[in-house]
């Protein structure tokens, strides 16, 4: 163990996780054979993705590079600047099919929540990493403030899926600094209380109609229950085995909409059957596994707590997404990660897993 | 830590420990919410698999039906009566065109687009799916075909299609037989319905609307086959996956002999009136023929309101069948029939001589029944009423007879009820009975009324089938056929023939009697008509007096003379000792039935016996 800090790997030197690595490629390979099936085998779709994976490697590799303690050190300013822009998005922002999530800032367009999921779980590692852990109760109000106000933003705009990631990325701090169950437990229930208040008040109509659709997609088949009916089809015709790559009707003749997004996974299940999810599942079980292992040999608690947080918040994706286009979830718009086609999320979440590696390979000799 | 911050003590071992616990019950709780996703995926993709699988069938396998061709007809001989020819439209897809507009307006200079025919493809246009084809002018003539195909490669998208329509080469020589077809409308859809056919329907757009194309629907009509095509989301086809072909409808042989219907129809020349020709030794009928007639073609495509309601109001009622529907009063063409009665009656016999002074009274009554001849026959029997047709004669019989008896022996023969004949356009005439006039005038029967009835006129009406049907069963000696069109169909390459509908025989009790009164006849035609034709023949004339046919105060004066002219009438059949046509003419308001339903009836039988014969008739 020690001979590995006097004379470090190749991969060590370029601070990459090669086991995470591995788990990451193999999710985009996988990802980049789901997208040339569900584009109606569009070759020139899967090099655009390929030219994003390379990108998104690039900055994980870039990310990867910088100490975790610079992190920690910009964390406050990088969260108030994510949330400047997130009230200019308000003011000033493109609204696009009904949401105002763009800022143009000059030479392009761009999504600050984006910034804002992985500027948050960064900004509330160093928060309650200033703190001996685990946190007091008086110091949540702080870490209640600094949740909220993005949370809303983003919800304000409206675009559920992330808040929802963002809050959770939050949240998740939290709960690995060790805050007491009896906090856990009564967080849980006024959060439940506060269900109704959603419903009622904040909730858009359309909103509200998603989670109607899927307690009975079939009221509406062609309309509001389309989606969901379409791609619960695609993934049950799949069956164990699937009707094998290229081969879905669903996906191939069309019937399946946001095939080559949002709703990838109901081409995967549809193609590639129970089998084909059961391996996506695992590989994502693969990375997840590494990412805490990361988390928990970390030096420091912020850097614990900041991996732990990204691996986590990668989880919610993953169910939130999956759980969407199996229909036991209301449909948000949360992109299968890794595999969904797109270059945003792709790019942020690789950031994430720079940070990971950043954790994983910037060691010192004394645990803090 | 910066010196500005609060003093703070952190255990690292401890808080190290704290977020490896906090981290493993994560990953617990990860596995579990995996859990529930694998067995949400479990429930869909291996419980659910049938249910999902058939749905997502549904979704991508559309059934086209296939129309079947409709079955041809033929005459005896073979010759196409109704055939199916091609007809071309005029198509465009709209996706494949550059510009539409542009297209049509290119268009015109090829083939001339009426602005109709532009709004109604501009309005369609509206409703279809871009790669759907749509039609922009239907019934091309073979020239405009010529000229489209030739600049085609201008007008991309633009094509010509051909389809199948139903075609009576004959034009109105046979509407009264044959009938025609025309879109389905909601009638026939409710009987199809109602039979369970209307499956079969689904590709099919016309059906058969009167005469044999109605009667003989079903055998005509075929089994439609169909398409299995793989469609996407907006329904545009991707593949075929399985193809069954129709089956088409079943040829038909029609006892007919066109060369016979058009002599008929030559003969009548645009008369009103009906030619019906017989094969009494199976009850196919030769000929069929009722004058005017119209184009069944124009039906096919549907015929305008205009031409439909000139039809509908000529005065000369082309869209009646004459042959089947047509009431007339039989006349002196029934008094063979009335003299077989009374010999079967023992009311005469051979022998049996009365004086015919010119009339003819009611013991006891002043009024006069008046023979045709003012100044009478004489002395006249059985031979010589019928060959002089001697009105007195049968005054007398009727009276002697009695309407119940003659009813009795004159429905066997067919009055006064449907023939059965393959089409449903028909009425039953009319075989008066005491029963009858009560219910249908309220009044009783009066003698006078009997004695009209012995000459065939009054109350008594048939159609010419039935008198040709009346003719071939004297003929025949009794024996019964149902007279009938079809005479075989083609199934599977083999000509299956018809069943013939034959009903028990008319038995006599002195079988002599067919002998006597078949001998008036044949007397009746040799005395001038058939004197010369090298077959034996015979007949019997009829002039009918024009009662009531209902007349329209419009008509001008001469249009109301002519129609009250008398109705000329004759049955005949030929050869004599061994019959195979009977003929039956009727001429409306031609006048004296020898001399203007005669000619006809001859010619009729010289045509059937005296042609070079052809193959494959009888």
């Amino acid at each position: 163990m020690n001979s590995q800090h006097y004379r470090p790997n190749i991969w060590r030197r370029m601070h990459i996780d090669l086991p995470l690595l591995i788990g990451l490629l193999a999710l985009m390979v996988y990802g980049a054979f789901a997208i040339y099936s569900a584009s109606g085998t569009n070759f020139a779709m899967v090099e655009r993705q390929a030219v994003r994976m390379a990108l998104a490697l690039g900055a994980m590799l870039f990310m990867a590079q910088i100490n975790p303690e610079v992190l920690r050190r910009w964390a406050l300013p990088i969260y108030l600047t994510g949330v400047v822009l997130l009230i200019g998005v308000h003011f000033f922002g493109e609204v696009n099919k009904g949401a105002q999530r763009w800022l143009n800032i000059g030479f392009m367009e761009f999504q600050p929540s984006e910034l804002m999921k992985l500027a948050f779980p960064i900004t509330m590692a160093w928060y309650i990493s200033k703190f001996p852990l685990p946190p007091k109760k008086r110091y949540l109000s702080g870490a209640a403030v600094l949740l909220l106000v993005p949370t809303l933003l983003i919800a304000k705009q409206p675009d559920l899926g992330t808040s929802i990631l963002v809050a959770s990325s939050g949240v998740f701090v939290l709960f690995l600094s060790g805050m007491s169950w009896r906090i856990v437990l009564s967080l849980i229930g006024s959060a439940l209380a506060f269900l109704p208040v959603l419903w009622f008040y904040l909730m858009h109509d359309y909103q509200r109609t998603r989670v109607l659709t899927l307690l009975d997609p079939e009221k509406d088949p062609l309309g509001a229950g389309y989606h969901i009916i379409q791609s619960q089809i695609a993934i049950g015709s799949g069956g164990l085995w699937g009707k094998g790559w290229l081969q879905g009707t669903q996906s191939q003749l069309e019937f399946l909409p946001e095939r080559h997004t949002d709703f990838i996974f109901a081409v995967i299940g549809e193609e590639f059957g129970l089998i084909g999810s059961l391996i996506l599942l695992a590989i994502y079980l693969y990375v997840i596994g590494r990412g805490l292992v990361i988390a928990s040999r970390a030096q420091t608690s912020f850097a614990r707590l900041l991996a732990g947080s990204i691996t986590l918040t990668f989880f919610v994706y993953i169910f939130v997404n999956i759980g969407m286009v199996s229909g036991i979830l209301p449909v948000v718009g949360v992109p299968l990660p890794l595999i969904s086609y797109g270059g945003t999320s792709m790019i942020s979440l690789m950031i994430g897993f720079g940070i990971l590696m950043s954790v994983s390979t910037h060691r010192r000799f004394i645990n803090r | 830590m910066s010196p500005k911050k609060r003093m703070t003590i952190h255990d690292h071992a401890a808080e190290a420990s704290l977020f490896k616990r906090r981290a493993l019950f994560t990953f617990l709780c990860v596995m579990a919410m995996i859990s529930i996703l694998l067995y949400n995926l479990y429930y869909l993709q291996v419980e659910s698999f049938k249910d999902y699988s058939t749905r997502s069938n549904d979704n991508r396998i559309r059934v086209v039906p296939v129309s079947p061709n409709r079955g041809l007809i033929y005459d005896r001989n073979g010759v196409l009566l109704a055939e199916n020819r091609p007809f071309y439209s005029l198509k465009v897809l709209p996706e494949k065109a550059k510009n539409l507009a542009d297209t049509l307006k290119q268009l015109q200079q090829v083939i001339e687009l009426s602005n109709d025919e532009i709004d109604n493809f501009n309005e369609a246009l509206k409703y279809q799916r871009r790669f759907k084809p749509l039609t922009l002018k239907s019934r091309l003539t073979e020239e405009q075909v010529a000229v489209f195909s030739v600049n085609q490669y201008k007008y991309p998208g633009v094509y010509v299609e051909a389809g199948l329509k139903r075609y009576y080469p004959f034009d109105g020589l046979l509407t009264h037989v044959l009938g025609y077809v025309g879109k389905i409308n909601q009638k026939d859809r409710a009987r199809l319905e109602a039979s369970d056919d209307w499956k079969n329907y689904a590709a099919t757009k016309d059906i058969g609307k009167q005469g044999i194309e109605r009667y003989y629907e079903s055998l005509l009509h075929g089994t439609p086959g169909h398409l299995e095509e793989e469609v996407n989301n907006r329904g545009r086809t991707i593949r075929t996956l399985k193809s069954t072909p129709p089956v088409s409808g079943q040829d038909i042989y029609l006892t007919i002999d066109i060369n016979l219907q058009k002599k008929a129809m030559e003969m009548l020349a645009g008369r009103r009136g009906s030619v019906v020709a017989i094969d009494p030794r199976d009850g196919g009928i030769l000929a069929l023929v009722s004058s005017p007639s119209y184009d069944p073609n124009q039906f096919v495509h549907g015929i305008s309101g205009k031409a439909y309601r000139s039809l509908l109001n000529d005065d000369s009622r082309p869209l009646i069948n004459r042959a089947t529907q047509g009431q007339y009063a039989p006349a002196s063409t029934i008094k063979p029939l009335m003299a077989l009665a009374g010999l079967e009656d023992n009311t005469i016999d051979e022998k049996t001589r009365i004086w015919d002074p010119g009339f003819w009274q009611i013991p006891n009554v002043e009024h006069k029944y008046r023979d045709w001849k003012r100044w009478g026959h004489g002395w006249v029997d059985i031979h010589h009423a019928i060959i002089d047709s001697c009105d007195t004669f049968f005054y007398e019989m009727a009276y002697k007879l009695g309407i119940d008896r003659i009813s009795e022996f004159m429905m066997p023969f067919g009055f006064g009820d449907n023939s059965g004949i393959d089409i449903f356009e028909e009425s039953p005439g009319n075989m008066p009975t005491r029963d009858w006039k009560q219910l249908k005038y309220e009044q009783p029967w009066y003698i006078g009324d009997t004695i009209s009835i012995g000459i065939g006129q009054g109350y008594w009406t048939a159609t010419p089938l039935q008198l040709a049907n009346a003719t071939a069963i004297l003929a025949n000696h009794g024996r019964r056929y149902v007279p009938h069109l079809l005479r075989a169909m083609q199934s599977q390459q083999t000509n299956v023939p018809a069943p013939v509908d034959e009903r028990p025989p008319i038995v006599l009790k002195d079988e002599n009697n067919w002998d006597i009164v078949n001998d008036s006849m044949y007397r009746t035609a040799n005395k001038i008509r058939f004197k010369d034709s090298p077959y034996k023949a015979a007949m019997k004339t009829g002039t009918a007096q024009v009662v009531s046919v209902a007349q329209d105060a419009k008509y001008d004066a001469k249009a109301i003379k002519e129609r009250h002219r008398d109705n000329a009438l004759i049955v005949a059949y030929a050869p004599y000792e061994n019959p195979t046509i009977v003929v039956s003419v009727v001429l409306e308001n031609a006048g004296w039935g020898g001399e203007n339903a005669g000619p006809v009836a001859k010619a009729m039988l010289d045509e059937y016996l005296l042609r070079p014969k052809t193959s494959g008739k009888e």
